[in-house]
């Protein structure tokens, strides 16, 4: 009797184990480099998860920016066998498109997902993989520097021509920028040494600096505040921290909201919603982030508009 | 380790060899330290994916690739020998001018593979499954290329190679030119580099400008490995043990990332440290096996 107690007890056990392991989903991530950005996205999509009540497991792989190990965390998230693979940024999303066919992949961060060939369309993938383009507006943030500067007829902006990211990026700020009448000065750079030049040889050739999100300008943003503030040059970013390091505004991507918009996908496709049909999504939520301080080092004096429909404000 | 972990650094390890073989010749043949290699695998890269693009065959794509990537390396060569700018240096200017240029080709960072033909589809087609076609496929092509390597040794102008490396008044006083074989063995081991970068965007799905950074440091630390595994010997020993060396470099780094033990476990940001201490490992090994003989 006492030996069919245990082994009844054991088969409820075993039967509850079982039930347990099918409710909690298995997530594996990959994401090609460190990055507060990147990690923040990360950070998002974890809690974002957790919110929406999916009970996951995260397996977290980093490739430190190595091509390498970036085809090999591929293989070994198939070892995994998630019920979904998140990749952040373009290189791991690549990969994953070019190795995983059978587990749906969900990117983020991806500023042209047509481009770097993991969608057909945005509004209809058509493969395994769907996600998120973290391309900025840049239209309307354009019109946003049009705001603060009337006046503006020539736009420096300063970018890593070896970031593929950037490149779709200043392509559509020049696309923008045709339509209202600018023009746009480029200035590249190699590394994030060659910023306080760059920044140096705008000066004189354009009425304003607009920085797009780029990894190796971000990371040298104080050389590009001090050269603009010497010069009465006023300077706009594409992201919230760079606003409070001493650019004027930004229309910026929040990339913990956008991990979070990212999970809200992933539930969808946990409860069964194909990729190849749920189209790829941009940040739903915008805001205006104000540097008033930087403003006026920079010799420009915002309308009272904009300051009332800034989010967040530094003085 | 998991088995597609295990298969994976199989694959990395395999395909890098032809890399590594490319670092040997110059590192140690012909004792040319040469950082080319981090612009003349996305070099590779490039001329291979846009000859895909425009729709040429995977397989034909290896052959431009392959070449560009020995006229890059002779590039350095050239600059070396007949402009007499210090070998280092001479590779540095290459590789900066390879990040130019590899834009240019592309016309864009990054070029997309995803949805083209690659060397992989024809064992695809034949009912291979696809985490053993592609190690199957590097595996071949490296050792392929080590053997030939092997031949190449051991023929009259290989020997001329060797000894330029080696001792360079002897051979002068021979009547070799020995710029003229710098050139031609630092092009070589470009070409070598150029045709891994070529199938490594082919596997990846996709070719990125970026992707050559930390190329030299793989590669000697592969080189090392392989050395302090199989001990030191005749050339043909040496140029196996650098596939050897690359094979276990990239076993080493899969072990790294999926190592646990009770609540311990690396974090990602640990990886740089641990192939540091990896490589440090291979380098002292030797003297430690010395010391604890003698």
């Amino acid at each position: 009797m006492k030996r069919i107690l245990t082994l009844a007890a054991a088969a409820v056990l075993a039967l509850s184990a079982t039930v347990a392991m099918a409710q909690q989903k298995v997530v594996s991530i990959t994401q090609i480099v460190e990055h507060p950005a990147l990690d923040n996205a990360r950070k998002g999509f974890m809690d974002g998860l957790k919110e929406a009540g999916v009970d996951a497991k995260f397996n977290v792989h980093i490739a430190q920016g190595n091509a390498a190990t970036n085809v090999q965390i591929a293989g070994q998230m198939l070892d995994e066998k998630p019920n979904l693979v998140l990749a952040i940024a373009t290189p791991g999303a690549q990969v994953c498109a070019q190795k995983i066919k059978d587990i749906p992949v969900l990117f983020t961060a991806v500023s042209d997902p047509v481009g770097a060939g993991l969608v057909k369309t945005m509004d209809a993938p058509g493969g395994n993989l769907t996600g998120m383009t973290d391309m900025p507006p840049v239209d309307k943030q354009l019109e946003l520097i049009k705001k603060i500067l009337p006046k503006a007829a020539k736009l420096g902006v300063v970018y890593n021509a070896g970031e593929a990211n950037s490149v779709s990026q200043v392509n559509a700020v020049k696309a923008a920028a045709a339509k209202m009448g600018l023009t746009v000065v480029e200035a590249t750079v190699a590394n994030s040494g060659g910023v306080f030049q760059a920044a140096k040889s705008l000066v004189g050739k354009c009425d304003a600096v607009y920085i797009p999100l780029d990894n190796t300008v971000v990371s040298a943003f104080e050389s590009l505040v001090k050269v603009c503030e010497e010069n009465k040059l006023p300077l706009f970013s594409s992201d919230n921290e760079s606003v409070e390091k001493g650019a004027i505004a930004a229309l910026a991507v929040d990339y913990y909201a956008m991990g979070k918009q990212t999970a809200g996908m992933a539930k969808k496709i946990l409860d069964g919603a194909k990729p190849a049909t749920t189209p790829v999504e941009a940040l739903k939520n915008l805001d205006v982030h104000l540097n008033l301080k930087a403003a006026k080092a920079q010799g420009v004096t915002v309308p009272a508009d904009v300051i009332a429909s800034a989010k967040k404000k530094y003085e | 380790m998991s088995f597609y972990a295990f298969i994976g650094a199989l694959e990395q390890g395999f395909v890098f060899g032809l890399m590594v073989l490319g670092v040997y010749l110059t590192f140690r043949i012909l004792d040319f330290p040469d950082l080319t290699v981090d612009g003349s695998l996305p070099l590779g890269a490039a001329v291979s994916s846009v000859c895909i693009g425009a729709g040429m065959d995977p397989y034909l794509s290896l052959i431009p690739a392959t070449l560009a990537g020995f006229c890059a390396g002779a590039v350095t060569g050239l600059l070396n020998t007949r402009l007499k700018i210090l070998h280092l240096l001479s590779s540095i200017l290459t590789m900066i001018a390879l990040y130019s240029i590899n834009i240019r080709i592309m016309g864009r960072p990054n070029f997309t593979l995803l949805g083209k033909s690659t060397v992989l589809d024809p064992l695809a087609a034949l009912g291979m499954p696809s985490w053993m076609a592609a190690p199957a496929l590097f595996a071949c092509v490296t050792v392929l290329a080590a053997v030939g390597l092997i031949w190449f040794t051991r023929t009259e102008l290989g020997q001329a190679m060797l000894a330029t490396g080696d001792n360079p008044r002897m051979i002068t006083a021979l009547g070799v030119n020995t710029g003229n074989m710098i050139v031609l063995g630092v092009g070589l081991s470009n070409a070598l580099v150029a045709l891994c970068g070529a199938l490594v965007a082919q596997n990846q799905g996709s070719a990125d400008v970026n992707m050559g950074v930390g190329t030299i440091v793989a590669g000697l630390a592969s080189v090392i490995i392989g050395e302090t595994l199989l001990g030191q010997g005749r050339i043909a020993k040496m140029i196996l043990a650098a596939v050897l060396g690359s094979v276990a470099y990239r076993l080493a780094i899969a072990l790294a990332l999926s190592l646990k033990v009770g609540s311990f476990s690396f974090a990602p940001s640990d990886l740089n440290l641990i192939t540091a201490v990896v490589v440090v490992a291979a380098l002292t090994a030797p003297k430690l096996k010395r010391k604890v003989a003698g």
